[in-house]
């Protein structure tokens, strides 16, 4: 095939600016023909103009009918973002190119608009995407559809929302044969994987790398304060990092938890004395407020902003010349992705500073730093498409038209991430959209799906179509609550967790959007806050996502530790390894260190299984479990990323049979069957698989009628129905994520039964920071009833009644 | 007497009939085993069932045999009542007395708690109270009535602070949660 080249008025209108065609840029166009393409490309690459130049190209000459390009990103701003720049070539060179954007904020008349008479360019999200697949008339929509461009890629590959694009996609090809698919993405571990999830399978999909650029500047922050010892806020930098701050344009700097960032925040406004313009950005702000945020910093009017993953993606802040992550990075990956967050100027150095926010996270930031010096990224693989998306994808299908079974198995499985997927694992998946998929066929007449006489799969009842669109998608926020000001026009704030909510009573003051306010009450669902005007709120932790530290970090602080010395820690760092190593030893790769010793009245054990905070939960979970049955009486347990420490009043001296890989597997069987983490894994998924629809049309919601506890659910399905497909998800899901057996699982094949015991007779130096960390898991069955007790005794005495 | 409220027997299979979710159609199972512990426990003369106990009519008449067979088995020996409520208001094909409402010495039983009543038992409501950051089904009971909560499995709850209920109870009202062991404490109306 030719090469098609980029017709000459393109050429005028760069030369016009005064840009220069990036060599990526010519590639992608030069190879605009090949059936799948992916870019690997830093952050201000030009990526995006990278993705469209084809599209506009071949638009340029008028005559296509109807769409054209699809643009998918994990972002809506993003998509609103890019209209708005696409208007400017379209405009200044006259192309007869409609461009318009598709989210969920798009009013539903443009929506019915667009399917009837879709631009040439569509821009929208997965969730929009999936939804116009549901449609009949889905195949009239996309009856001219050219490309797909996949934005972010790397972050869609991530989750659960690229696994439901990557279905659609495949829809889409059906619909539409001459669709040709470009990925864009930012530099990653494993590219092969995401060019296998973009490209139809088994088609193969080349790779483009454009210039990474130079490396990053990028240190970590000398202090006059030591880090503490423990603990997360990166409070005792705030005069270092002020400094920094006041020295360049314009500062991101990110934190693991909107947590953190709301204190941080709140303590820099404090010490900001020079009064530097400064925001705050995350994920459970209002939209709103985000949007101020936003606007500010591409006005260039802030000095910095304190922000989460919210801002990983998107935007392109033009000014921004330094990134500050405080807190261990946890992911190489994540952290090379952020620092490309400064400065977008193609060729020209990011500059980054890391924070780290105890003194084991130290260790961290400085073995971070060498895993970016040496490329070497991590990245965990995520194992074949979910079953619970494919659950949804079926009943999507469905409210389309009637299907074939056999067609759209084949169909799935030109989807990568579902290329493994058996006949068996569709049928149980189309038996479960179809019947419910229960061993009790209790109610078959009732079933979701039936069959025709020609054998093709359809809805028993229409209006069923309309819930199930209703509730696509699998974005899963726990349960969250909307904030407001009970006053002056009950001005959104943005959202807070059910539970953190639950917790409160009135009078109590808590951060949100760095600024401090009481709590009111409960209204409608909604959060009623006044504005308070003490110093220090009550109550300042909500909780947000924590990641674990990803494998290959935990490995390369391993080997760390075996060094003789540490030239490149701070000298109290290197000081306190080595009191470690004198009084105890040093955790080794390939062996499981055991401290036994007596604290606090009580018997410790502390094990250092560097499987990251969600499996080292999960371990401590199962061990307690297991010392009870043993007569060890264990009474509460903490984690971090790299160890566990139970306390309990006897002492373990042979911990090996407590960590006999079949005894945990059993573990996770009978004792996390009822832990509330896996009642939230089954939540999820039973979300996703549409078992419980959460939106339902005003009309049909009968207040107390429409809630189902998924818990109850759940218990139901242990005890009747244990096979049941959503179970089995749950436990596959168990696996990674929240409960991440998996990496119990590597710890375990990493030590093969190499375990070192080491009793002493006080606290070691590495597990003294353990007794300071925050979310202690007290053990007895009884705890959370005893809590019931001491609350309602003190609620009767205080009204007088006990 | 058992006097036992909104059991909603059938409501998985009402769901599913009515196009949405096919829920795991075990809760009937999970209903019954409960009662018939209670029974055992209790041994009473007579139970009462104070409304909505089956999801809708339709429910009645779709309810699996294992379903109506046990709860025929459960009937034996004893004496037993249908309060009527309003998800399932007609009578049922089951054995046992139907009755709108029922008065029992100085007391009297119904579905929906009714304004000015005095020594009232009902249901209806479903109420629930969070304490310590759990949420549990509760009696409310003040001097002139006792709201039961909901007895069937998959039944979702009204929050104590509700204005329906705030209404209805004595600012002295109790809740009485259920769980592991009845704790009382006073009404939470926020």
């Amino acid at each position: 095939m030719f090469a098609p080249a980029l017709p000459p008025k393109f050429h005028d209108w760069f030369a016009a600016r005064g840009w220069e065609i990036h060599p990526h840029q010519e590639e992608m166009m030069a190879r605009s023909h090949e059936p799948s393409l992916l870019l690997i490309a830093p952050t201000g690459g030009g990526k995006t103009l990278a993705g469209f130049l084809p599209t506009l190209a071949e638009l340029s000459a008028g005559g296509h009918e109807g769409l054209h390009t699809l643009y998918v990103s994990p972002l809506k701003a993003l998509a609103a973002d890019i209209r708005r720049n696409l208007s400017t070539p379209i405009s200044e060179m006259g192309l007869p190119i409609r461009v318009e954007d598709r989210t969920g904020d798009t009013p539903s008349s443009r929506k019915r608009r667009q399917r009837a008479d879709p631009p040439h360019i569509l821009l929208t999200t997965p969730e929009s995407l999936a939804l116009m697949t549901s449609y009949e008339d889905a195949a009239r929509t996309f009856a001219g559809l050219r490309r797909i461009v996949v934005d972010e890629i790397h972050a869609l590959a991530e989750s659960k929302r690229g696994d439901q694009l990557w279905l659609a996609m495949a829809r889409l090809q059906r619909l539409s044969p001459e669709m040709r698919r470009v990925g864009l993405s930012a530099t990653v571990e494993d590219p092969g994987a995401i060019a296998h999830l973009l490209a139809r399978h088994p088609d193969p999909c080349p790779i483009l790398q454009a210039d990474p650029g130079p490396d990053p500047e990028i240190r970590m922050l000398e202090t006059e304060a030591r880090p503490p010892w423990s603990g997360g806020g990166g409070a005792y930098a705030i005069p270092a990092i002020l400094d920094e701050v006041r020295r360049h344009r314009t500062t991101l700097i990110f934190h693991n938890t909107r947590a953190q960032a709301e204190i941080f925040f709140h303590n820099l406004w404090l010490a900001n004395e020079d009064g530097l313009p400064i925001g705050i950005h995350h994920g459970s702000l209002d939209r709103e407020q985000r949007e101020r945020v936003e606007a500010a910093m591409v006005q260039g009017r802030l000095r910095a902003v304190v922000c989460t993953g919210s801002l990983d993606l998107g935007i392109d802040w033009g000014d921004v010349d330094l990134v500050i992550q405080v807190g261990a990075p946890k992911n190489v990956k994540r952290l090379v992705q952020r620092i490309g967050r400064a400065n977008h100027r193609y060729n020209a150095p990011s500059k980054a500073l890391l924070v780290p926010a105890n003194r084991f996270e130290v260790v961290e930031c400085v073995a971070a730093l060498e895993a970016v010096k040496e490329h070497d990224l991590d990245g965990e693989p995520r194992g074949p498409g979910p079953r619970d998306v494919l659950c949804q994808h079926i009943l999507a299908t469905a409210c389309a038209g009637p299907f074939d079974a056999d067609a759209l198995f084949d169909e799935v499985k030109t989807a990568g991430a579902y290329s493994g997927l058996g006949r068996a694992q569709f049928d149980d998946c189309l038996e479960y959209c179809a019947t419910g998929g229960y061993a009790l066929r209790a109610y078959d007449r009732w079933q979701r799906l039936m069959q025709d006489t020609e054998g093709r799969w359809h809805l028993r009842d229409p209006r069923a179509a309309q819930l199930i669109r209703m509730n696509l998608g699998t974005i899963h926020d726990s349960d969250k609550l909307k904030v407001r000001m009970r006053f002056g026009g009950g001005r959104p704030l943005g959202e807070v967790e059910e539970h953190f909510a639950a917790q409160l009573n009135r009078g109590d003051t808590f951060l949100i959007g760095g600024r401090i306010v009481r709590y009111e009450g409960l209204k409608e669902m909604v959060v009623e806050v006044t504005r308070a005007s003490v110093r220090k709120p009550k109550i300042a932790v909500f909780s947000g996502t924590k990641f674990a530290t990803s494998t290959q970090l935990s490995h390369r602080i391993l080997r760390m530790f075996q060094q003789e010395n540490w030239p490149g820690l701070p000298r109290h760092t290197a000081e306190w390894l080595a009191l470690q190593r004198e009084i105890s030893a040093l955790p080794q790769p390939g062996r499981l260190l055991v401290e036994s010793f007596p604290f606090e009245g009580r018997e410790q054990l502390c094990l250092y299984g560097f499987a990251g905070r969600n499996a080292q939960q999960t371990l401590g979970l199962i061990l307690t479990k297991r010392m009870e049955e043993m007569g060890l009486a264990p009474l509460g347990f903490v984690s971090s990323d790299y160890a566990t420490l139970i306390w309990g009043l006897e002492a373990v001296t042979d911990p090996a049979p407590l960590l006999d890989r079949a005894a945990l597997h059993d573990g996770l069987d009978r004792w996390l069957a009822g832990n509330a983490v896996m009642k939230r894994t089954f939540r999820v998924a039973a979300h996703i698989a549409q078992l419980l629809q959460r939106n339902a049309p005003q009309a049909r919601k009968s207040g107390r009628q429409a809630t189902f506890s998924s818990d109850i659910l759940y218990d139901t399905l242990v005890k009747y129905d244990p096979d049941h497909l959503l179970l089995n998800i749950t436990r596959e899901e168990a696996m990674r994520g929240l409960v991440d057996f998996g990496r119990i699982e590597e710890m375990l094949a990493r030590v093969e039964g190499r375990i070192d015991v080491v009793r002493l007779d006080r606290v070691t130096p590495l597990a003294a920071p353990l007794f300071l960390e925050v979310g202690k898991v007290p053990v007895e069955g009884m705890g959370r009833e005893r809590l019931v007790e001491e609350e309602a005794e003190r609620l009767m005495a205080e009204a007088g009644l006990s | 007497m058992l006097v036992v409220s909104d059991l909603h027997l059938g409501r998985s299979e009402r769901m599913a009939r009515l196009g949405g979710a096919s829920l795991p159609p075990y809760e009937s199972f999970e209903t019954l085993e409960r009662l018939e512990a209670d029974i055992a426990a209790c041994d009473p003369r007579e139970v009462v069932c104070l409304g909505d106990s089956f999801d809708d009519s339709a429910a009645v008449r779709g309810l699996p045999e294992a379903i109506t067979d046990w709860l025929v088995r459960l009937q034996a020996g004893l004496s037993w009542v249908w309060i009527e409520g309003n998800h399932d208001p007609g009578p049922v094909a089951l054995g046992g007395a139907h009755l709108g409402e029922m008065r029992a010495g100085p007391l009297v039983l119904r579905h929906i708690a009714a304004a000015g009543a005095r020594g009232e038992i009902s249901g209806h409501y479903h109420p629930k109270a969070r304490i310590a950051s759990v949420s549990r089904a509760c009696f409310l009971l003040d001097r002139d009535r006792l709201i039961l909560p909901a007895y069937g499995t998959y039944t979702g709850g009204l929050r104590t602070s509700d204005p329906a209920l705030t209404g209805l109870m004595r600012p002295e009202a109790l809740a009485i949660l259920t769980g592991r062991q009845a704790r009382a404490i006073p009404m939470p109306r926020r």
